[in-house]
């Protein structure tokens, strides 16, 4: 046991660092430089006045020295837990935008991802054993999940904000509410989060439900199952093995879901105004801000990584057979 | 059945979590954005009935706008180079002077008089009686702050000092400048853009923390105060004992402003339709539809341009570059282009062709028609073709375009930056033109960051830029971004196609020292400059960007316009605006009953 987490873990290590190399490289791969864009964002300066900020900025965000120091200097205040201020933001710390942004990510997708699993799951097992469900939802599904996040969102925006007028088409709470603790701003929050949700949960419930319902007929299509049925096991106790069998690759892409819960509704965010870390990482790439680049993507390879190895540890528990594996290895 | 007991344990976690994320992320955010500005909210006890904050507007009593801030707002500090959030400079911290481009006026602010005492002395007079927010009085000595801060690198108008020598304080009301080198034009610039600090607020900081702070809350002497600020707004609160209410009998309308951070073109439209939004400064495609479609879309003019023109469209060609270093090519290309088209077709008629010079419309007066009517350049693809012919620019090889002089091959790129859709049309028109006089033009795309490295590089073959030519006091500003010198390795203010020209480059630093009074002066060399402009050619004025500006009339009204009797302010909350006069459009404002 010991054996098996200690090499996963060293390649854990292994691809975190050459995750974060190339998350540091390819922005710096990119035409243009980001202490232009941020001078031209100024608007109208006067002439010397850029000439003498450019030098200043490239001062403050180290950009004067070589590659090699650049690169070194970064880990070194990666291990720090500086991640360096933002060139779109500035003066702000890459850190503190993040984190202002991570709490409505987490919120929105959360739920998403976990009530869509739940309810997808179920529905595609559900449909699997009753023929009209499995017409009528099977094709929903797909059409679901074949979906473009954005367009779905832009449809509910205009159907259920535009014209219905029900909910609200931008931002996290209304603008002319500040953050209180009281049901009329908790009403106002969950109104605003409401569509962006559901558009998430709609295209991945679509994704979970076709998923399961495909490999709960294949398991019961297995050679364990015939074997059961042969021997004149109850219909029921046939489906509970097949459904647990049938959700070991779900639970696997659940928690690569969970992997991208800091960054997995770009599109949506971008739809609704979200102030999530997806609407960073576009404002973000789009001014070639090097640094909050970097800081999202260090969440997202964390996120990503955290989750596989939470997968790693979860298969021990959850599927016997790899538990198995690793004691017939050890022996 | 234990399975189905824990899917039903799962679910309530599942359901669990989900009020936890939502009501936690939440009080956080009530502790960040509100220990900060109570802070500074306790000293102004001069307020007659403080009680607690409000949580929530009163939509009768809010002002919403957009337009300025296309991403969250990060710096309150007016001495950052940086960028600062809406109406840090001209709601909050105020000018000595304001300027008003309508009238070519500048009015007294802080300020209640300034004036030239000799050739090199400028003398202002501070009003007495104005007040910081903590209640401390602004005096000159804040004034002569305000200006020495500046010498900090990385400070905010620090090239100021390269031509002044010295500011004292004469009194407590009167501050005295001493120039090296009087550069009149500019210093009129400064005088209602530089910002007034507070010194004991700014004293204490050290002197490296000066241009990266954020400076957040403000002490602001300005009609308002900082109130808070999230992710996608910034809000003002109005301040009640601003000094204006006193001395000027001025008093700003909305008790709040809530700026809302850019989002995109269908969510600003769809906010602004639902009446969500008063006004908007943003760039929204097809307007003049709704303007004349009755959906009580308000603009400056009721009819085409609809708008103001806030700054001129410059088609750059690169100068270093064949066959761009041919005076008679730029020349062609002048008369290849058919800016009405773009006008109309792209813009919906929302802008204006620019005049020959590209001179705005508020810098009419200084356009000599005579150089104008003698050299001007229209659309004309015959005069183009005939241009072309004289010069030797010939189809040798039969592929229908034209080749050099020299016989070698013509091929040149037009570009804009990715995703700037009305460019992006504009060069496709720019494009059509040139190829139908045999020009071998492609429109490309390059995105951003890469447009914004070819263009100050130099590695463009022709690109269209509009970033220095905006309204100011001074079309010095204007012709500094046009001709801006010396040629360096990268420009980044103007000038992009290398143009070289001793004697341009000469008459725009005489211009700069031309006092501001003297028009006639100004005209004089103006004209030079005119004169060389149009015979060389250096870069191509396309049209007028519009001061874009929407408003609706549902819960604010009395906004300026062209109208008979409607004020005659800037509608504007870009940076630099309100101390170009938008400052006085908020005086204006009436609540709808």
């Amino acid at each position: 046991m010991s054996r098996y987490l200690g090499r996963k873990l060293l390649i854990y290590l292994l691809t975190f660092f050459l995750a974060v190399t190339i998350d540091w490289l390819i922005p710096r791969l990119m035409p243009g430089d980001p202490i232009n864009v941020m001078i031209s964002r100024l608007g109208p300066r006067n002439p010397q006045e850029v000439q003498l900020l450019r030098e200043y900025y490239l001062k403050i965000f180290a950009l004067d020295v070589p590659m090699w120091q650049q690169y070194i200097n970064f880990w070194k205040s990666v291990f720090r837990g500086d991640l360096g201020r933002s060139t779109l933001f500035f003066p702000r710390p890459v850190l503190d935008i993040i984190k202002a942004s991570v709490p409505y990510d987490i919120l929105l997708l959360l739920p998403a991802i976990l009530l869509s699993w739940f309810a997808g799951n179920n529905f595609g097992a559900l449909a699997a054993r009753r023929r009209w469900l499995d017409n009528t939802v099977l094709p929903l599904g797909y059409i679901l999940t074949a979906t473009p996040y954005m367009w779905l969102a832009l449809l509910l925006a205009w159907a259920l904000g535009i014209v219905a007028g029900i909910f609200p088409i931008a931002g996290a709470y209304s603008f002319d509410l500040r953050p209180h603790l009281s049901w009329r701003f908790i009403q106002d929050l969950l109104l605003h989060w409401f569509l962006p949700f559901l558009s998430l949960f709609m295209v991945m419930f679509g994704g979970w439900a076709i998923g399961m319902r495909n490999m709960i007929i294949y398991e019961l299509e297995a050679d364990y199952s015939r074997y059961l049925e042969a021997l004149g096991a109850p219909q029921g106790l046939i489906r509970r093995y097949a459904f647990r069998n049938a959700l070991l690759p779900q639970i696997t892409g659940l928690a690569l879901q969970l992997g991208t819960i800091v960054a997995g509704a770009v599109a949506t965010e971008v739809v609704f105004a979200y102030p999530g870390i997806g609407n960073l990482i576009v404002q973000a790439i789009q001014n070639q801000d090097y640094f909050l680049i970097q800081g999202c993507f260090l969440f997202i390879i964390l996120g990503v990584l955290l989750a596989n190895l939470l997968i790693d540890i979860a298969y021990v528990i959850v599927d016997p057979r790899t538990r198995l594996g690793m004691t017939g290895e050890a022996a | 059945m234990s399975r189905k007991l824990t899917f039903v344990i799962l679910s309530a976690l599942v359901v669990g979590s989900l009020l936890l994320t939502a009501c936690q992320p939440q009080t956080v955010t009530v502790t960040v954005v509100q220990t900060v500005p109570v802070k500074e909210t306790v000293p102004v006890v001069i307020t007659p009935t403080p009680g607690p904050s409000p949580v929530v507007y009163p939509r009768n009593e809010t002002l919403y706008t957009s337009g300025k801030q296309w991403g969250p707002p990060t710096s309150w500090n007016p001495l950052t180079g940086g960028d600062i959030a809406m109406g840090v400079v001209g709601l909050c911290h105020e000018t000595l002077f304001i300027y008003d481009p309508l009238k070519n006026e500048f009015i007294p602010w802080l300020a209640e008089s300034g004036k030239w005492v000799s050739d090199n002395v400028y003398e202002v007079k501070i009003r007495q009686g104005i007040q910081w927010q903590d209640g401390q009085p602004l005096t000159a000595k804040d004034v002569v702050f305000s200006f020495e801060v500046r010498k900090i690198t990385g400070a905010s108008f620090s090239y100021i000092w390269d031509w002044l020598e010295k500011v004292e304080a004469v009194d407590d009301y009167t501050v005295r400048f001493t120039f090296k080198d009087p550069r009149y034009q500019e210093w009129g610039y400064v005088l209602y853009s530089l910002a007034i600090v507070a010194q004991h607020v700014w004293e204490g900081v050290p002197e490296a923390d000066v241009p990266t702070t954020p400076g957040v809350p403000p002490t602001c002497s300005g009609a308002y105060v900082y109130e808070t600020h999230s992710e996608d707004r910034m809000v003002w609160k109005r301040n009640e004992n601003w000094w204006g209410t006193k001395l000027l009998g001025l008093s700003v309308g909305p008790k709040y402003i809530v700026d809302i951070v850019n989002p995109s073109n269908n969510v600003a439209l769809g906010l602004f339709l639902k009446g969500e939004m008063d006004l908007s400064n943003n760039f929204l495609p097809g307007i003049a539809t709704l303007v004349e479609g009755g959906y009580g879309v308000k603009t400056w003019y009721d009819d085409p341009p609809y708008m103001l023109s806030a700054n001129t469209a410059f088609l750059f060609m690169n100068t270093k570059k064949k066959p761009m270093d041919d005076p008679a090519f730029r020349k062609a290309m002048a008369y290849a282009i058919n800016v009405d088209e773009i006008v109309t077709k792209v813009y919906g008629n929302i802008v204006q062709k620019a005049n020959p010079t590209g001179l705005l419309p508020v810098w009419e007066q200084y356009v000599d028609q005579a150089v104008v009517d003698e050299l001007g350049f229209s659309y004309n693809p015959d005069q183009a073709k005939r241009i072309l012919d004289q010069a030797g620019y010939k189809d040798v090889d039969g592929d229908g375009f034209r080749e050099a002089p020299d016989g070698s091959k013509i091929e040149l790129k037009v570009i804009v930056p990715f995703g700037w859709t009305d460019w992006m049309e504009s060069i496709k028109v720019i494009a059509n033109g040139a190829q139908a006089v045999g020009i071998n033009l492609q429109p490309d795309f390059p995105d951003f960051p890469s447009y914004w490295e070819m263009v100050p590089g130099g590695t463009f073959d022709m690109a269209i830029n509009n970033f220095g030519s905006n309204l100011s006091s001074t079309p010095w500003t204007f012709y500094n971004w046009v001709f801006y010198h010396p040629i360096q390795d990268t420009m980044f203010s103007g000038n992009f196609g290398r143009y070289e020209n001793e004697e341009v480059f000469g008459l725009v630093d005489q211009l700069d020292r031309v006092p501001v009074e003297d028009i006639e002066g100004m005209k004089a060399v103006m004209s030079q400059i005119q004169r060389i402009q149009l015979t060389e050619m250096p870069a191509i004025p396309l049209w007028y960007n519009g001061l874009w500006a929407q408003w609706n009339e549902t819960y604010w009204t009395n906004w300026p316009s062209a109208a008979e009797g409607a004020p005659k302010y800037l509608p504007c909350t870009w940076n630099g605006y309100f101390n170009m006069t938008a400052i006085l459009m908020l005086t204006e404002l009436k609540p709808a009953q």
